[in-house]
């Protein structure tokens, strides 16, 4: 994942650069989607924090992606990486350097509308309530968010467990249409 | 190697030794929800790890990686606390550890979030979301083993009583902590102990479990690398691959 940061080295001065590249990029990133969620991709799941743009000395495009991590141990960052290199390889952007950022810490606050909309529509149910609430540990710090079933709109569901297949979920079920679903924690 | 160095290794190296005892619970857990459970903490604490001792590596500036650090080190240059090498014994054990470590990890990261360090200040804030998480969990179960069965109250009460003389260990200071504390960079272990002995005793009094005694006898050693047997047949298996082919990659 460092392995471009060498790139942000050779950068000459930034010179001023159409910002029109600049939306194309965050314009192709918006198709590259989460690998464990294809449905979502990581614009809308938030982890793409900022686009650089810059000329080498050869005239050369320079792209620096700078991403955070969801989860401090979440498998995925690797090939999100790798995929948001070979997209822009695929538009002639040959030069990218990821770049990873742990602050501000990730939060499902950056999720944008359109990609809870997304979740739902693909049956997890999107986060119910603001970012984890850190400030505390006693027992009343820890209610269980009321979660709408994704299928059927109802809020007469429970948590199965507090972990599910992958550590940005929880499992649930649906008491009313009796479905089980993921939902995307709170973070 | 400086104070910080040090410091941070230590860090690193509770939370690798706790995810590798974790991870031996994967596809075995008492139920599907609980193999998940702890599985996924368990990658939490990897995520964590990397962070702590990529540091800790980039500090110490021998050229050392992350990898190399968890991977070619013996026991003796471990310095993970006692508590988290022990064996994962039944499940109340298992609880029972993850309990005390998630409650001494959450306070400890909130003074971390505080550090003069910014990067590890950064670290911090980025694992706690991720801790408070596990110290709900873990003490949700606890209360219900706890004032559940006659059977589950009595092996969680065990567990307790068993492991207790690990936990002084997290609130005793050595040159290192004095030193971290003094710059402002670490959390004064008696506010910790405060915090942590006050929440224990809030969980196991609901619980209708007993706390042992605040100044019983405590073992210790695990910073200054004395460790109990348990600690070498975990790294025989976590550095395997490594030490059978050296550089193994994928």
């Amino acid at each position: 994942m460092n392995a471009g940061t060498s790139l942000r080295d050779q950068q000459v001065s930034p010179q001023p650069f159409p910002d029109q590249l600049k939306k194309q990029i965050w314009g192709w990133l918006q198709l590259v989607p989460d690998p464990e969620i294809p449905v979502i991709s990581v614009i809308d799941l938030g982890i793409v924090r900022d686009v650089q743009v810059s000329v080498a000395a050869d005239q050369e495009v320079l792209c620096t992606i700078v991403i955070t991590p969801t989860y401090s141990g979440c498998p995925a960052m690797n090939v999100i990486s790798q995929e948001i290199v070979a997209v822009l390889k695929q538009h002639g952007v040959s030069r990218v350097a990821i770049h990873t950022e742990l602050s501000p810490a990730w939060s499902t606050d950056w999720m944008s509308e359109h990609g809870k909309n997304q979740l739902k529509n693909y049956g997890i149910a999107p986060p119910a309530q603001r970012v984890i609430d850190i400030s505390g540990i006693s027992r009343k710090h820890f209610l269980a968010p009321e979660v709408a079933c994704p299928h059927c709109g109802s809020m007469h569901t429970i948590c199965l467990s507090q972990f599910g297949s992958t550590s940005c979920k929880s499992l649930y079920q649906c008491k009313d249409c009796l479905e089980p679903f993921d939902y995307f924690k709170a973070h | 190697m400086s104070d910080k160095a040090t410091y941070i290794r230590r860090l690193g190296d509770n939370t690798l030794v706790l995810s590798q005892r974790l991870s031996e619970w994967c596809g075995k857990g008492p139920a599907l929800e609980e193999d998940m459970g702890l599985t996924n903490v368990a990658l939490d604490l990897i995520g964590q790890t990397r962070l702590w001792l990529s540091y800790a590596a980039e500090l110490e500036g021998a050229g050392h990686t992350e990898d190399q650090l968890a991977f070619l080190r013996d026991a003796h240059q471990f310095s993970n606390l006692l508590l988290v090498e022990q064996p994962n014994g039944n499940y109340a054990d298992t609880l029972v550890r993850q309990f005390f470590f998630d409650v001494w990890h959450y306070f400890l990261l909130t003074g971390l979030t505080q550090s003069s360090d910014a990067r590890i200040a950064e670290i911090a804030l980025k694992s706690i979301k991720e801790v408070t998480y596990h110290v709900r969990r873990s003490g949700d179960l606890i209360v219900r083993l706890g004032d559940g069965t006659e059977l589950s109250h009595r092996l969680v009460q065990q567990a307790i009583d068993q492991l207790w003389m690990y936990t002084g260990e997290m609130f005793s200071s050595d040159a290192v902590d004095l030193a971290l504390v003094q710059a402002g960079i670490a959390p004064a272990a008696d506010t910790l102990h405060a915090q942590w002995l006050q929440h224990v005793q809030d969980i196991l009094s609901e619980a209708t479990l007993q706390m042992p005694a605040v100044d019983a006898w405590m073992q210790s050693g695990g910073k200054q690398g004395k460790h109990s047997e348990h600690l070498g047949y975990l790294l025989a298996e976590m550095q395997f691959l490594q030490r059978a082919y050296p550089g193994a990659s994928w």
